[in-house]
């Protein structure tokens, strides 16, 4: 390869490739060889594809790419120039696929893409509403071009941000560029890149660094990893730009361990570039330096977290340290060189910005979070993959229109962004708007970008569980409340999900949670409490179905509800008394039955159950069930109405309050209530504020003691200690209290205001079902 | 080994101690790379070479979860328990795989035929859940998968 030195000799450069890449005449099939496409047969296709282009005779070009973002349906591949988009490609689909799309012009059907078996099938891949709605900035490469191909990449206008940043602009221009393209940083915390950049520039000292954070630790991620494996190029290009700005030059790219193709990608790209001249000594022939170095992680999570990161390249343990220094001061960056460190992602952002202006940037995404994110859309959604997302985006347009909904049509929980240091947000959030700000305000963060979707089948006790342990174990254990604060918050969570929870865990949980956060050093601990505090914010009820009732509704947890057999599915197979270890499931004449004294809820029928036969119940329901035969269905009125509060009573009837003044006499009061068919009155004073109660029983009592109601004041014999309740009062504490009081009218009042009087009788009535069912199985 | 080749260019800038720390990482990478773990006297001889401390090269090579110091099966099982593939049944993965062979997470069979470990992502979350054996990636296990995967181990 010639070596280029001077933006004249790329521009030829490129001019000559131009012939000879990507001939928009040409036949040409773009595999997509990432990971899980690779994972899933992408490369025996492409042997398959090479193997009928010679016996057929027919040349076709082969651009293995990286990841194109739909990785649930791969591997997929582009055949052009018809444009046509198959998924679940086969070897055995390839001979056809060439046939009707590259011999012949039309799609083949059965390889296309289809929303289900009864829809369409969609042959261009921007038809599929998958891609429709994203907008690919950070991404733009992947997909398109061979990642150890530098050729490919300068043809699609790789290099081309550098050359302008180089050669018509300063230093300064470039970084007051991407400072007025309000670039955030896309590895968590937002930070405008710009203003960080500034930092590392002005810091003295002739030698810089600048390091690209590519450990993506957030476990359900991998936007980082596909531009490493599919873009390394536009990395390499968004790192060089920034050395040109801030005057650095050595570069580093730090590496998640477990990704090893990224490495070797990342190897190729470096080896090319330098051969070229766009890396290393005098690039294109100036007098910038900028050479890129890789350095592997080795499984440590805090890593990621840049001061540990440092301190893991100079080849000690990964442990954060205080800030200041800051890594762009000098003593604080590595080697105690100033040093700048961004996302993989935020530098795949720079190039674009460079050449298409900071105006181009901002004009897409929201003012204060400009540009695209890309998302690792996972979980319980049918169409899982990477998206990239103008932001200001909302979480329903992601997860329904892209993602196209719940996976089985289930019903949606929760959605999970933000990783281990972020939060899960319910339902009623789906319209928030997907930047910085609003998904911190709202409890969650962006994070690096994992998005994962959750149903109904999904604990959110369970997922917070899931969350802490991961960073429990990977807490480098510096300072006390990280470390044994998360321990002693995990137990805990142990506990609620093995059914043993108690009544005060709740709020151990959050005031455990505020320590930690208030006592950490690091990201790692500051955010490890998040997880819990925010589905305890928004799905405490669940939080309290598992200590107050031993239930896990979407039957995660074992250890938790009541195991029967559903006698009317169950078809006695025997699976069930086979599966379990404990003998609780035992065999009758005519049925099998579960024995709920030895049943241990390990869950072990349930998963073994082929037909969802074994369903676990609230404990108190079975009770009820079996205890007082009420049948399954009536169990959730019941359990509705014992939940409800008098308010639910007083708005189904509203009952006339009938009220007196202090002074009436007696026999007004009495007269009133013959009149009325009731059987109290209410005494009010001059405000009309409760002062006393007169019943039935008041008049009894006052005939027997020979008083004479027809001119004593009602106030001399009212009953003045009133029993009032709020009407915010469950019903269920209502029975208690008129239980243990004996008494028989509940005057509601809020604040001064009487608004309503229920009778014993009213919520007799009102529990009904509950009540004959418990009469019947007395008599 | 030559030092100056791992740390690259940068290494002109750094003082001779620096230098030799930072070669650790890759060392260990390299040398567990070679002999599936890192044997003690691996690590002693590279303690003297580089002459750093043993205690240091022990400590650092013990806080990152890559290093292992017994020696490890020759089919590495690792179940992913990302984030997307928990919600995704990989505990149903996990259990099954710890059933068959009789070990946990991070252990080995006795006649060295497998380690168990789990991953945090490995990056296929679209095809969740997902292991991996040696360097074979398997995607959307169900219960199919799994007996194959089993089978595949045994091998
Ligand atoms: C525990 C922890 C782990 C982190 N992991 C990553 C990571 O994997 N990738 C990343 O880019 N940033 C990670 N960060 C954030 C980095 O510290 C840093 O803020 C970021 O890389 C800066 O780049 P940006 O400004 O371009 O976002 C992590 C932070 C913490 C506290
Ligand atoms: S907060 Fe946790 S991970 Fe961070 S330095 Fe402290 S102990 Fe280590
Ligand atoms: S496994 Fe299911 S269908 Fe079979 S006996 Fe048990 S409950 Fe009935
Ligand atoms: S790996 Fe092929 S689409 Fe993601
Ligand atoms: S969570 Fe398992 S591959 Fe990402």
């Amino acid at each position: 390869m010639p070596k280029l030195s001077s933006p004249n000799d790329l521009k030829e450069y490129r001019e000559s490739i131009k012939n000879k890449t990507f001939d928009p005449d040409a036949l040409r099939a773009r595999v997509c060889c990432g990971t899980a496409c690779a994972a899933t047969g992408a490369h025996k296709v492409i042997d398959s594809f090479q193997k009928e282009a010679a016996d057929s005779g027919v040349e076709i070009e082969i651009v293995k790419t990286g990841c194109q973002g739909i990785c649930q349906k791969g591997p997929v591949l582009k055949i052009e120039p018809m444009n046509i988009f198959y998924q679940r490609t086969k070897p055995a689909d390839v001979a056809s696929i060439m046939n009707y799309s590259m011999v012949g012009n039309m799609p083949y059907r059965q390889g296309l893409y289809r929303d289900s078996i009864l829809d369409d099938p969609i042959p261009l891949m921007n038809d599929i509403p998958f891609y429709k709605k994203q907008k690919r900035i950070a991404l733009r490469n992947n997909g398109v071009v061979d990642p150890n191909n530098i050729d490919h990449f300068i043809a699609v206008g790789g290099y081309a941000g550098l050359e302008k940043a180089l050669f018509s602009m300063s230093p300064d221009e470039v970084l007051n560029e991407v400072d007025k393209a309000n670039l955030r940083g896309r590895g968590g915390a937002g930070f405008p890149a710009g203003k960080k950049w500034a930092h590392t520039k002005s810091a003295p000292g002739d030698i810089k660094l600048v390091i690209a954070n590519g450990d993506e630790g957030d476990p359900g991620a991998f936007m980082d990893r596909s531009i490493m494996e599919g873009d390394p190029h536009g990395l390499l290009e968004g790192m060089a730009i920034n050395a040109y700005a801030i005057g650095a030059q050595y570069g580093f790219v730090y590496v998640r361990h477990e990704y090893p193709l990224a490495v070797k990608n990342l190897k190729i790209a470096i080896k090319q570039a330098e051969e070229l001249g766009l890396l290393g000594n005098n690039i294109l022939g100036t007098d910038f330096s900028f050479t890129v170095d890789i350095r592997e992680g080795a499984g440590a999570f805090v890593c990621g977290e840049s001061t540990a990161l440092v301190a893991s390249i100079e080849g000690e343990r990964g442990f954060p340290r205080p800030r200041p220094p800051r890594l762009s001061q000098p003593g604080g960056g590595a080697w105690g060189f100033p040093t700048n460190l961004n996302n993989i992602e935020t530098f795949a952002c720079v190039p674009i910005i460079i050449e298409k202006g900071a105006d181009y940037f901002t004009s897409i995404g929201t003012k204060t979070s400009p540009g695209t994110k890309v998302f690792a859309l996972t979980g319980k959604v049918k169409n899982t993959g990477l998206v990239e997302v103008p932001m200001g985006i909302t979480l329903r347009e992601i997860i329904f229109d892209i993602g196209g909904g719940m996976l089985g049509d289930k019903e949606f929980k929760a959605v999970q962004t933000g990783g281990p240091s972020g939060g899960c947000l319910p339902a009623e959030n789906l319209d928030l708007k997907v930047d910085f700000d609003t998904l911190w305000a709202a409890g969650s963060m962006m994070g690096s970008g994992g998005m994962v979707v959750l149903d109904e089948d999904t604990c959110m006790v369970d997922v917070a569980k899931f969350f802490l342990s991961f960073t429990q174990s990977e807490s480098c254990g510096k300072c006390p409340p990280c470390r044994i604060g998360t321990y002693q918050m995990l137990q805990i969570l142990e506990r609620i999900t093995a059914g043993e929870g108690e009544q005060g865990d709740i709020r151990k949980l959050v005031e455990l949670g505020q320590y930690i956060q208030k006592g950490s050093l690091c990201g790692l601990g500051q955010s490890a409490p998040n997880p819990v505090l925010s589905t305890i914010k928004y799905f405490r009820e669940e939080y309290e179905e598992h200590i107050y009732e031993k239930y896990c509704r979407a039957n995660v947890c074992s250890g938790t509800g009541a195991f029967v057999i559903d006698q009317n599915t169950c078809f006695r197979c025997g699976l069930c008394k086979e599966a379990c270890a404990f003998g609780a499931v035992t065999e009758t004449k005519t049925r099998y039955i579960i024995d709920r004294n030895a049943c241990t809820q390990c869950k072990a029928c349930y998963t073994a159950c082929p037909i969802d036969a074994v369903l676990i119940k609230k404990p108190r329901h079975v009770t009820l069930e079996e205890v007082f035969k009420v049948p399954t269905e009536d169990i959730e009125i019941i359990d509705r109405r014992a939940r409800m509060i008098l308010k639910d009573i007083l708005d189904k009837k509203p009952s006339a309050v009938i009220t007196v003044t202090q002074d009436q006499t007696a026999d007004a009061a009495v007269n009133l209530m013959a009149e009325k068919k009731v059987s109290d009155v209410l005494v009010v004073d001059d405000s009309g504020k409760l002062a006393g109660i007169f019943t039935e029983r008041d008049v009894v009592r006052n005939i027997h003691a020979k008083i004479n109601l027809e001119t004593t004041p009602i106030k001399d014999i009212m009953t003045k200690q009133v029993t009032s309740f709020e009407p915010s009062t469950e019903i269920s504490t209502a029975i208690q209290v008129i239980a243990k009081e004996g008494i028989r009218h509940l005057p509601v009042v809020e604040g001064d205001k009487i608004v309503g009087m229920i009778t014993y009788r009213d919520l007799v009535a009102y529990v009904l079902p509950e009540v004959i069912y418990m009469a019947e199985a007395i008599y | 080994m030559k030092v100056d080749d791992v740390i690259g260019i940068v290494s002109e800038k750094l003082s001779d101690e620096q230098k030799k720390r930072g070669v650790l990482i890759h060392a260990f990478q390299s040398l567990q790379e070679e002999h599936n773990y890192l044997p003690e006297d691996v690590l002693v001889t590279l303690a003297d070479d580089l002459g750093l401390p043993l205690s240091y090269v022990y400590s650092t090579a013990t806080f990152y979860k890559q290093f292992y110091f017994t020696p490890r099966g020759r089919k590495i099982v690792k179940i992913c328990t990302g984030t997307a593939c928990h919600v995704r049944g990989a505990s149903a993965v996990m259990d099954k795989i710890t059933d068959e062979f009789g070990v946990k997470d991070g252990e080995t069979t006795e006649d060295l035929a497998m380690t168990l470990e789990t991953v945090g992502c490995i990056g296929c979350c679209g095809l969740a859940p997902v292991a991996t054996i040696n360097e074979d990636i398997i995607g959307e296990i169900d219960n199919k998968k799994l007996d194959s995967m089993i089978e595949t181990i045994k091998e």
